[in-house]
C-alpha cells in the first residue's frame, strides 16, 4: 500500500523491491486462478476428456452446461441458495449495523460488557456450535426449512464489530445535528449513520453473500431433503451419486461462481469510494 | 423568535462540573456571543440550550417556556456546526431540506422554502451539487441554509468559523452579521476568537472555568473590562499590564519607576488603600508615541525597542521596560531600529488599575 501511494520519483527507473513484489503478486496471482481456469475449462469438457489435463479443451463443449440446467434439481439449489444468502445478507446488514451502531453512539451501563460478550462468540468455532444449533433446530422443528437453515447466520457477532469500528469514525455532529432537525433515534440511524458507512455496508454484504453461498457443512447437516439443498450441498451431492461425475461438478460450479462475481463487481465501486471524507472537514 | 433565559445552570460531569450555575438572559432577537479560551464551558453551554448536553440543575426557558426535559426536536432551535455537519451523500437541497424533515409542508412549500433559502445564501447555482463539489464557505453556508429553512426561534453556532481559512472567515462573519440584521433572529454564537466575539456581538459573555466573567456590548468590554482576564482576552494585541503597588497615594512602580513617569497623574481614583499590590493595564491602542517635545501627557513610558511589526496602517513595537516588556502602537510612517530609546505617553483615561490578588477592577 505504501509503496503503491507514493509518488513515482522518476517513470524512468523500476527500484528492485517493486520487481520482488509484481513477481510475488504474479506467481500468488497464478496459484489463484489455475483452480478456476481449470474448473471453467473441464466443464466445457466431455466425460471422456476430463482427465486429460489441458487448459484449452480439444472440443470444448456445452452439453455440461445443458444438462446442469435442465436437470431441474440444480435450478432449485440455485434458487436456494440465493433466497438463503440473500435473506440472511439483508439480515445481517440490517441487525449487525444496529446493533453496532447502539453499541458505538449511544452510552448505556454495560455497554462493553455487551460489546465483550458478542465479541467472545467469534472465539468460538463453527464445529463447536453445530450441535447445539442442531439440537435447537430439532428441538422447534426447524429441520428440513429454509428458516433451520438460516437462522444461525441471521446477526453476526464479525458483522457487529465490523460495523462498530466504522460507526466510530462517524462524527457525533452529523448525528447531532438531525437531532436539532428533529429526526428520531431509527431516522438518524437510516438516514444519515447508515449512508456515512455505505463502504463498510458493502464489505459486509459480500462476506455475507459469499459465506453463505459457499456454505456447506450446516447446510448439509440440517437439511436432508434435496428440494431444500443449497448449491455447494447439492454438488457435493452430484459426486456422490452414482461415479463422480467432475464434468458435472465443475459445470455446477462454473455456474456457482457467477452470482459470486456479480456481487463483487457490483460492490467494490462502494468499497473504494470513501463517501466520509467529502463532509466534514476537520 | 424568543427570548432565553438561562437561570443557575449547572452542567456536572461525574464528579466535574463544568458549568458552575450560570445566569443569561438572551433578549429577543440579540446576538449574543460566548467567548472564552477552549474548555471554559461555552460549547456546553451552548449544547445544553439545544438539548445535545442535559442540565444537571437549574432552569433553561425558550420564549417562557422551561425546555430543561424538551428534547432538541421540541425546541424549535436551529443549530450550525463546527464541522457544518452536512450530509456528503445528500445533495444541497436535500440538505436544505433535511431542516424541514419534521414540517408539515406540503412537497411544493417545502421546495419553495429550499429555493428562498438558497437564494438568500446565494446558493442557487449549486442546490443540485453534492459537499464534496463546494469550497469551504459554501459548505458553511449549506449548514447556516439547513438551519434558516426551518425559521427556528433560535439560531446556535458552535464555532462555526474555526474550520474556514482567514478570509473566508472575515467574509462569512459579515455574511453572518448581514443575515442576523435581515432575519431580526436571536442567535447564540460560541467562538474562543475574541475578534469575531466584537465584530459580531450585541452582547459578548465572556466565560472562563465554567463561569461568567463579564456581560456586556463589545465596547464596554473592551473600555472597562471587569478583570485582568477579560482585559487581556478582548483585543488585539491583549492589554499591556505593568505590576506596580499603591503607596500614600501614589503610585509606585518598583523597577520600572525609572522608565515609567506617573508624576503628572492628578489623583488615583477610587479609594486605593496603601500598600495594595495592583496590577496597571493600558492598551497598545491608547499609547502615543512621543518625539522629545511633546510632553503634555501624565504618563510617560521610556523604553528600549526590542521588535517592530509593520501592519500596513500601523507599526506595533515591543518595547523592553526595566521589569518586563509592553506593546505600543506607532504610526507606519515611523521607522524602527532594535535598541533605539522611545517614549510613548498615556492619558489618565486609559490607565486601568486592577487588583492584584483578586485581579478585579478597582479603578
Amino acid at each position: 500500500m505504501s509503496e503503491s501511494t507514493k509518488p513515482l520519483a522518476s517513470y524512468g527507473t523500476i527500484r528492485p523491491g517493486r520487481i520482488v513484489a509484481w513477481t510475488i503478486l504474479f506467481l500468488g496471482g497464478i496459484v489463484m486462478m489455475t483452480p478456476l481456469l481449470f474448473m471453467f475449462s473441464t466443464s466445457l469438457k466431455s466425460a471422456g476428456h476430463v482427465y486429460d489435463l489441458r487448459l484449452i479443451p480439444d472440443q470444448p463443449t456445452l452439453a455440461n452446461y445443458i444438462k446442469v440446467l435442465s436437470d431441474g434439481r440444480f435450478a432449485r439449489w440455485f434458487v436456494n441458495s440465493t433466497l438463503i444468502a440473500t435473506i440472511v445478507t439483508l439480515s445481517c446488514l440490517f441487525f449487525d449495523s444496529l446493533v453496532a451502531y447502539t453499541l458505538a453512539k449511544f452510552e448505556f451501563p454495560g455497554r462493553r460488557v455487551v460489546f465483550l460478550a458478542i465479541l467472545s462468540t467469534l472465539m468460538i468455532p463453527t464445529e463447536m456450535l453445530v450441535i447445539p444449533w442442531y439440537l435447537m433446530a430439532s428441538k422447534l422443528g426447524w429441520i428440513d426449512s429454509y428458516w433451520g437453515i438460516m437462522f444461525p447466520g441471521l446477526v453476526t457477532a464479525f458483522g457487529v464489530f465490523l460495523m462498530k469500528q466504522f460507526f466510530e469514525t462517524v462524527p457525533n455532529d452529523f448525528l447531532e445535528a438531525a437531532r436539532v432537525d428533529g429526526l428520531n433515534e431509527f431516522a438518524i440511524w437510516w438516514k444519515v449513520a447508515l449512508p456515512l458507512v455505505t463502504p463498510a455496508l458493502s464489505a459486509l454484504a459480500i462476506f455475507t453473500f459469499l459465506g453463505n453461498w459457499t456454505a456447506f457443512f450446516w447446510p448439509l447437516i440440517v437439511t436432508t431433503d434435496q428440494t431444500l439443498y443449497t448449491l455447494p450441498v447439492g454438488l457435493s451431492s452430484f459426486a456422490v451419486e452414482q461415479s463422480i461425475q467432475w464434468e458435472l461438478i465443475m459445470t455446477g460450479a462454473a455456474l456457482a461462481t457467477i452470482p459470486t462475481l456479480a456481487i463483487f463487481l457490483f460492490f467494490q465501486r462502494y468499497i473504494v469510494r470513501g463517501v466520509m471524507l467529502a463532509g466534514v472537514k476537520g | 423568535m424568543a427570548r432565553i433565559e438561562l437561570e443557575q445552570i449547572v452542567k456536572r460531569f461525574g464528579s466535574l462540573t463544568t458549568v458552575h450555575g450560570i445566569d443569561l438572559t438572551i433578549e429577543d432577537g440579540e446576538f449574543v456571543v460566548l467567548v472564552g479560551p477552549s474548555g471554559c464551558g461555552k460549547s456546553t453551554t451552548l449544547r445544553m440550550i439545544a438539548g445535545l448536553e442535559a442540565i444537571s440543575s437549574g432552569t433553561l426557558r425558550i420564549g417562557g417556556e422551561v425546555v430543561n426535559d424538551h428534547e432538541p426536536k421540541h425546541r424549535n432551535i436551529a443549530m450550525v456546526f463546527q464541522n457544518y455537519a452536512i450530509y456528503p451523500h445528500l445533495t444541497v437541497a436535500q440538505n436544505i431540506g433535511f431542516g424541514l424533515y419534521t414540517s408539515r409542508l406540503s412537497k411544493a412549500e417545502k421546495q419553495a422554502r429550499i429555493r428562498e433559502t438558497a437564494r438568500t445564501l446565494s446558493l442557487e447555482p449549486y442546490l443540485e451539487r453534492r459537499p464534496a463539489a463546494l469550497s469551504g464557505g459554501q459548505r458553511q453556508r449549506v449548514a447556516i441554509g439547513r438551519a434558516m429553512v426551518r425559521d427556528p426561534v433560535a439560531f446556535l453556532f458552535d464555532e462555526p468559523l474555526s474550520n474556514l481559512d482567514a478570509q473566508l472567515r472575515a467574509q462569512m462573519r459579515l455574511e453572518i452579521k448581514q443575515l442576523h440584521q435581515r432575519l431580526g433572529s436571536t442567535i447564540v454564537f460560541v467562538t474562543h476568537d475574541q475578534v469575531e466575539a466584537m465584530s459580531l456581538a450585541d452582547r459578548i459573555v465572556v466565560m472562563r472555568e465554567g463561569r461568567i466573567l463579564q456581560v456586556g456590548a463589545p465596547m464596554e468590554l473592551y473600555n472597562r473590562p471587569a478583570d485582568i482576564f477579560t482585559a487581556r482576552f478582548i483585543g488585539t494585541p491583549e492589554m499591556n499590564m505593568i505590576d506596580a503597588t499603591i503607596g500614600d497615594g501614589r503610585v509606585d512602580l518598583g523597577a520600572n519607576a525609572a522608565a515609567i513617569d506617573v508624576s503628572g497623574l492628578a489623583s488615583l481614583p477610587g479609594d486605593l488603600g496603601a500598600g495594595r499590590s495592583v496590577v496597571l493595564g493600558v492598551r497598545p491602542q491608547e499609547l502615543t508615541l512621543l518625539n522629545g517635545e511633546h510632553r503634555d501627557f501624565p504618563i510617560r513610558i521610556e523604553g528600549k525597542v526590542r521588535v517592530a511589526e509593520p501592519h500596513g496602517s500601523e507599526t506595533f513595537v515591543l518595547l523592553d521596560l526595566p521589569a518586563g516588556q509592553i506593546v505600543a502602537r506607532a504610526p507606519s510612517t515611523v521607522s524602527f531600529k532594535a535598541g533605539d530609546p522611545v517614549f510613548f505617553g498615556a492619558t489618565a483615561e486609559s490607565l486601568r488599575i486592577f487588583d492584584k490578588q483578586t485581579e478585579k477592577l478597582i479603578g
